[in-house]
């Protein structure tokens, strides 16, 4: 029998929600961890059952927590990600932000990402945790992200760690701020991917050149078939490449509506199509309130590249609703008619069946989320 | 005998126990300091001291630790064979 788990980290825990073949029953389980901050909640594509969790505890710091049960039990790493000190430079992991399983034919690798931004690497399922040393320990590492102080107000992080699908040496990740670097060598070395990206929190460069790094993407993806597809949602715009084009990002944000802008966090692709991406735009006006524009949410879709845009909030508050969606928020199935769920900042948990077009309430009572990811079970 | 007081925050990992005692000595030529009860904490409870201290030894952020009525921020802190040592986890968060 089908069933669909959507993973929830939040704030103050972590919880299922799961749902029928229909996806027209849904039961909440948990709380597991309750009162740890979980940044995010994965599951194993490769290994039924296997589960990756980033428990951070605000007085214990970071940690991961494994399950081979769907959940049901939990075990800590024996080794969480942590700093070897570099020169003279001694960073303290303070959280995991972001776990990314391995390539399909490697199934105990699994990398994770770190607030500060650190790329770390285990072999073994996550039990113990290394750093990639070839990014961390970089010379110019430093110079790419710059300071433990240039990052979101909870702290900078590395985040969007993407295991090419097509090549397994092949990784990107992103880093706010920083940029995004990619590696074809499973890590070793690295090189900024910026090109065409603004960043206009910095003075234009007097040449007239571009930055080569230091930019805030947000969130990025890659097609899951069509590896030379890429999205990404920067605190500066919303992208795509194409990389049978070359290197070279188009601010596909342009063609958004105006008075919504192109500034938010999440952003999905659909599971076949790779012209078809969700993404929730927030304001990132004035004071940046990071809330949907003028207290109305919506989701945009593009069904052509980026080329076009079309609103579907059908379900969600038609006005002052101000609430938003964080980076790790949104989710897809790969049901025929893709599912699309998204969790608030105000804990609540939705979902379409019909790819976007009408919204309904699956949980509306969580913590503030912080991480959903669904996968289904045959 | 040295006295030890652990937070709610570590019952996890210290099958709920508050206090426990230690008969701790220095090395020869050495000071008895903090880190020896971490040391010990760790001997006890495997996978504790890490969520006392970060990878560079540092007392984490959000956590408070006294000996006798001081608090003290690193684990050089000087014990004597009959202290007093306190783990707490600090007023912060929401």
């Amino acid at each position: 029998m089908t069933r669909h788990l959507i993973l929830v980290g939040t704030r103050k825990g972590a919880w299922i929600v799961e749902g029928d073949a229909n996806r027209s029953n849904w039961k909440i389980k948990g709380p597991m961890h309750l009162g740890a901050v979980i940044s995010h909640y994965v599951a194993d594509p490769r290994t039924v059952g296997y589960q990756l969790m980033s428990v951070g505890s605000g007085h214990l710091g970071p940690s991961v927590f494994i399950s081979k049960d769907h959940g049901e039990t939990w075990t800590e790493a024996a080794t969480p990600p942590a700093f070897a000190p570099v020169g003279d430079s001694a960073r303290s992991v303070d959280h995991v932000f972001w776990l990314t399983p391995g390539h399909a034919s490697e199934p105990n690798v699994w990398y994770a990402g770190t607030s500060p931004q650190g790329l770390f690497k285990s072999r073994d399922g996550g039990n113990t945790w290394e750093e990639v040393k070839g990014f961390n320990h970089h010379p110019d590492c430093f110079t790419w992200r710059g300071g433990d102080k240039d990052g979101t107000p909870d702290g900078p992080k590395l985040h969007s760690i993407i295991v090419d699908h097509s090549d397994k040496t092949h990784l990107l990740v992103g880093m706010s701020g920083g940029g995004i670097f990619e590696s074809f060598d499973e890590g070793a070395t690295w090189k900024p991917l910026n090109k065409g990206v603004a960043m206009d929190f910095y003075p234009p460069k007097e040449d007239g050149s571009e930055y080569e790094f230091g930019h805030d993407p947000h969130c990025m993806v890659m097609h899951p078939v069509h590896s030379n597809r890429l999205y990404h949602q920067n605190h500066c715009g919303l992208y795509a490449l194409d990389r049978d084009e070359g290197d070279r990002w188009t601010r596909i944000g342009d063609n958004m509506p105006k008075d919504v802008g192109d500034i938010g966090f999440p952003i999905v692709v659909h599971p076949r199509d790779p012209d078809t991406a969700w993404t929730f735009p927030m304001d990132g006006s004035g004071q940046w309130p990071r809330t949907a524009p003028g207290g109305k949410p919506a989701v945009f879709r593009t069904r052509d590249g980026g080329k076009s845009f079309e609103r579907m909030a059908k379900g969600f508050p038609a006005e002052q609703g101000w609430w938003t969606v964080k980076r790790q928020c949104m989710a897809v199935d790969a049901e025929q008619s893709v599912g699309v769920y998204l969790g608030t900042t105000n804990g609540q948990l939705w979902g379409s069946f019909d790819e976007g077009a009408t919204w309904q309430g699956i949980a509306m009572d969580l913590p503030q989320i912080y991480s959903v990811e669904v996968v289904t079970i045959k | 005998m040295i006295r030890v007081f652990l937070p709610s925050q570590l019952d996890d990992y210290t099958d709920r126990v508050r206090e426990l005692e230690m008969e701790l000595s220095a090395e020869e030529g050495k000071l008895l300091v903090l880190a020896d009860v971490i040391a010990e904490l760790e001997r006890r409870y495997k996978g504790v001291a890490f969520r006392i201290v970060d990878e560079h030894g540092n007392i984490r952020r959000h956590i408070a630790m006294f000996v006798g009525d001081t608090m003290v921020r690193t684990l050089d802190a000087p014990l004597t064979g009959n202290s007093r040592v306190q783990i707490v986890g600090a007023l912060s968060g929401g």
